[in-house]
């Protein structure tokens, strides 16, 4: 799964102290292990099992997920605009590997 | 062969097709289920053993999902989210299926607002649950039958 695309959804400026809504999505088959193929063996489990937000490198907010997380996984959540500055997102999967993504704010 | 015998054939193979797939979603390892007893001790786990009180948390979601594969939740906590008072912590928790927590989410004054929507897998009808633990330790509770038509496989 090297082109894991992801996408985030922030608006791109706030005034200071309101509260915006972040939204994002990953494309990630979130392979829960439950899962057999046609010869009868297990499909390995191979989730995204944490997700983060930092704001100019400061986490802001973080999220276990578990194997019953949809494929693809949807998250919106909400965030007090403070300063501006670039979000970054990184979702982290099984294997290791860490997605990115990132986007900017200008707060008045 | 007429054009209806014809139509006909094309729908019973489409119907095999179908049936093919029911039966791939329905070939869940039983086994593995988790029960209403695990789900608990998770909880208790989550909030130290206390009881959660009921209140303050509210958990959306369909009473029928058509499709357990992806049934969309909300989970909102009334909360001025400020230093002294706010919401440390969201867990999800999906009694019946094979592992039963969804996801947690961490939260902290920079949030603003408790609230939190996502995606998740249901095996079967089930309740699910939805627990949030306070900056003072305290926890609240909100819960939800859902129908499962056809269960997600994922667990």
């Amino acid at each position: 799964m090297a082109d894991i695309k992801a996408r985030v959804k922030v608006p791109s400026t706030a005034a200071k102290g309101e509260i915006i809504e972040i939204k994002t999505m990953i494309a990630h088959d979130m392979e829960s292990g439950q899962r057999k193929d046609k010869s009868g063996k297990v499909i390995p489990r191979q989730i995204i099992n944490k997700f983060t937000c930092s704001l100019n490198g400061k986490e802001v907010f973080r999220s276990d997920w578990y194997t019953a997380v949809s494929a693809n996984p949807y998250l919106s959540f909400f965030l007090r605009a403070s300063e501006s500055g670039t979000f970054d997102f990184a979702w982290h999967d099984d294997n290791g590997s860490i997605y990115k993504a990132s986007a900017p704010i200008t707060v008045s | 062969m007429s054009d209806r015998a014809l139509g006909r054939a094309g729908l019973t193979r489409r119907q095999i097709l179908i049936g093919t797939a029911g039966i791939g979603l329905m070939a869940m390892p039983r086994w593995v289920q988790a029960t209403p007893a695990e789900a608990a001790a998770a909880i208790a786990k989550i909030t130290g053993g206390a009881k959660p009180a009921a209140g303050r948390i509210t958990l959306r979601l369909p009473q029928i999902a058509e499709n357990g594969n992806s049934v969309q939740f909300a989970v909102a906590v009334d909360s001025p989210m400020s230093e002294a008072d706010h919401v440390k912590s969201i867990h999800v928790i999906a009694e019946e299926n094979p592992f039963p927590q969804v996801a947690t989410f961490y939260l902290s004054p920079a949030n603003g607002k408790a609230e939190v929507t996502m995606r998740m897998r249901l095996a079967k009808t089930q309740t699910v649950r939805a627990i949030a633990v306070m900056s003072n330790g305290s926890a609240y509770e909100a819960q939800q039958e859902v129908k499962v038509t056809i269960g997600g496989c994922g667990g």
